[in-house]
């Protein structure tokens, strides 16, 4: 199924909202208005959004350290992702979680998570609930490269595979785990070659076409929802910015040429460009998109802003459920 | 009543609520009994060896709607699943404003006294403690071995059931059928004047034998047994210590950062407690070396009856604490 222009449309604008989120939250960080470490999802939009477009509410995801564009492109509330940020009470979290343990489970977003490889045993059992519940939802379980060095991701591949979960697994391969290149962390840097050993279809894409990323994901959520078990999607893609920044971003340590390289093939860029070629967008049409993003954006910050930090005395609220 | 061993106790247990809500499942590598005829193999999972995704698992689906028991076996097996226990389990409700409910629960075998050397005979109680946000039930008797772990199923939180080995085969009374023993409410399971003694698990009922023994001599020793450490039914022992002025706390754990240090810590930190103290309390735990195989060596390093008798008449001949 070819997504419509109005979808084309939607999710070029989930994937501005993304990047221009995150450079917002760069710069707020170094503001000091925020607190705690930022690992910022720029150059990375394609694949929440290409994934993301072929869920619907009540599907499931897990997400990662490097969560904001997953929560954006599941349909979470960009106020109150903000609010979070800010540590205030109208926050996702209630300001108990910040940046890393954004969650929206009204909308299927059940958490990101600050341990690489961690989500993908919760996604497992979020795919069994829904095996069991026999509709045809699935889940899907964003990890990066780095979690393909953990244990849990071999554990989670094979119990999902031995139970033929309705589950797809998008491993965000970006080059680096943490600040060490792949290829000095796996013999074998392409990650969908795990994909034979347990017994599932494997498939890489590049993770900066999100046209490419959705049709691909959509083959894999199809063999999910129709009983075929999980798939290994491996989106190869670049992070434009650090790993992570607390105060002041990191100086950079990558090869300039690498970064640029990179940067010539822009998800964003590359999705403008196809919608003007067939057509579908003006540039008029991507100014409004752009400010509209922009207006979105402040609106959030002036959320956040507005809500109250939570206050000490509840600090034991939300420990135990009744 | 009729009489049943705690290992049946589970067992029923376990039968019980997977009867009374077919949203609990279980997963585990091997269960007692034969949930499978029963329950299927939709509910009744045997999985592989794979105690990270299992424990993970149980939280995922737990918060899609289902009651996962994950069964580790023995509670040294849990350790391979750090993460999902210390990062994810303890945290995730908290971590995420309360937003989901994760109804799981965790079960394990614990403690020495078998021969099964450092690995095999662990009692961390406390370690699982120490992380805030798992809730602890640790059964001593048949009764609440089946009343403990169906509160725990039907808990909508994380709670860790530790089922100490040694008790497997104690036989004891349990009610007949929907027998619930609410969480965080310790029993006095022996009314005494002259020492309290809080046991855990197996200890309890050594303290038990203990406080039978010493009756002979017109000792009258009051046992408690807490039940559930998470939460910790503080104000009974309080209570009893306020009544006897006295205190020893039995637990298989090496005492340093135990659950005993704990209910010593929370005894001598409340003013009316400590005001009411007689003697210093003692702990009465295991050496703190990893369990030895070899019997001489094991029962050296766990706790018995002579030591729980030593430490009981150390505070009856201690000198009054001063005022």
């Amino acid at each position: 199924m070819t997504p419509n222009r109005s979808e084309l449309i939607e999710m070029l604008r989930k994937m501005i909202l993304i990047r221009e989120f995150d450079e917002l939250a760069i710069r707020l960080r170094t503001e000091g208005k925020i607190y705690g470490a930022i690992h910022p999802y720029v150059g990375q939009e394609a694949i929440a959004v290409g994934v993301c477009a072929g869920l619907a509410s009540a599907d499931r995801i897990t997400s990662t350290h490097r969560g904001h564009g997953h929560c954006i492109a599941k349909g979470a509330d960009i106020r109150r992702m903000m609010a979070e940020l800010f540590g205030r009470v109208d926050g996702y979290c209630r300001g108990k979680g910040g940046s890393m343990h954004i969650a929206d489970f009204s909308v299927g977003m059940l958490g990101a998570n600050g341990i690489v490889g961690a989500g993908l045993p919760i996604a497992a059992g979020a795919a069994l609930a829904l095996q069991l519940d026999g509709k045809s939802n699935v889940a899907v379980c964003f990890f990066g490269d780095g979690a393909v060095a953990e244990g849990e991701f071999h554990e989670a591949l094979n119990i999902s595979s031995l139970w033929t979960l309705p589950l797809v697994f998008v491993c965000e391969n970006n080059q680096y785990g943490a600040n060490n290149p792949v290829a000095a962390q796996h013999r074998v840097t392409d990650v969908v070659a795990h994909a034979g050993g347990y017994g599932m279809v494997g498939q890489s894409v590049d993770g900066n076409d999100v046209l490419a990323v959705h049709r691909v994901a959509r083959e894999a959520l199809d063999r999910a929802r129709g009983g075929e078990g999980p798939s290994l999607v491996e989106c190869k893609t670049y992070r434009w910015h650090f790993h992570a920044m607390r105060q002041t971003p990191p100086p950079e340590t990558r090869p300039a040429d690498e970064i640029a390289e990179w940067k010539r093939r822009d998800p964003i860029a590359r999705l403008v460009s196809d919608l003007k070629a067939r057509g579908l967008l003006s540039e008029s049409d991507l100014e409004r998109m752009h400010r509209q993003v922009q207006t979105d954006l402040r609106e959030a910050v002036a959320f956040a802003e507005a809500s109250p930090f939570p206050d000490p005395k509840d600090i034991l609220a939300d420990m135990f459920a009744a | 009543m009729r009489e049943i061993s705690f290992a049946q106790a589970l067992d029923e247990a376990v039968a019980e609520e997977m009867r009374r809500d077919d949203r609990v499942i279980m997963l585990g590598t091997d269960f007692t009994g034969d949930p499978l005829k029963e329950f299927g193999p939709a509910r009744v999972r045997y999985t592989p060896i794979s105690e990270s995704v299992l424990t993970g698992m149980a939280l995922g689906a737990g918060a899609c709607g289902f009651r996962p028991i994950v069964n580790w076996r023995m509670v040294t097996f849990s350790f391979v699943a750090m993460d999902q226990i210390v990062n994810q389990a303890s945290k995730i409700r908290y971590m995420f404003g309360g937003q989901a409910d994760f109804p799981v629960t965790y079960r394990c075998t614990t403690g020495g006294g078998s021969g099964s050397a450092a690995q095999h005979s662990q009692s961390p109680y406390s370690m699982w403690m120490h992380l805030a946000g798992l809730k602890i039930i640790l059964p001593a008797t048949p009764a609440d071995a089946k009343g403990l772990l169906k509160s725990a199923i039907r808990d909508n939180n994380p709670v860790v059931s530790f089922e100490c080995s040694r008790l497997n085969a104690v036989v004891g009374a349990v009610p007949e059928g929907d027998h619930v023993v609410p969480l965080g409410v310790a029993r006095v399971a022996r009314a005494g004047t002259d020492v309290t003694v809080v046991g855990l698990a197996y200890y309890l009922q050594e303290a038990l034998k203990t406080a039978d023994e010493m009756a002979r001599d017109g000792i009258s020793v009051e046992v408690i047994d807490p039940r559930t450490l998470v939460p910790l039914d503080v104000e009974t022992i309080r209570a009893s210590v306020r009544k006897t002025g006295r205190l020893v706390v039995v637990d298989e754990a090496p005492p340093t950062c135990s659950a005993a240090s704990e209910i010593a810590a929370l005894i001598a930190e409340d003013a009316a407690t400590f005001g009411a103290l007689r003697a210093p309390i003692q702990r009465v735990c295991a050496v703190a070396v990893p369990v030895p195989y070899s019997p001489p060596l094991e029962n050296a390093a766990l706790p018995d009856r002579a030591r729980i008798a030593a430490a009981i008449r150390r505070v009856l001949d201690a000198a009054p604490v001063p005022a």
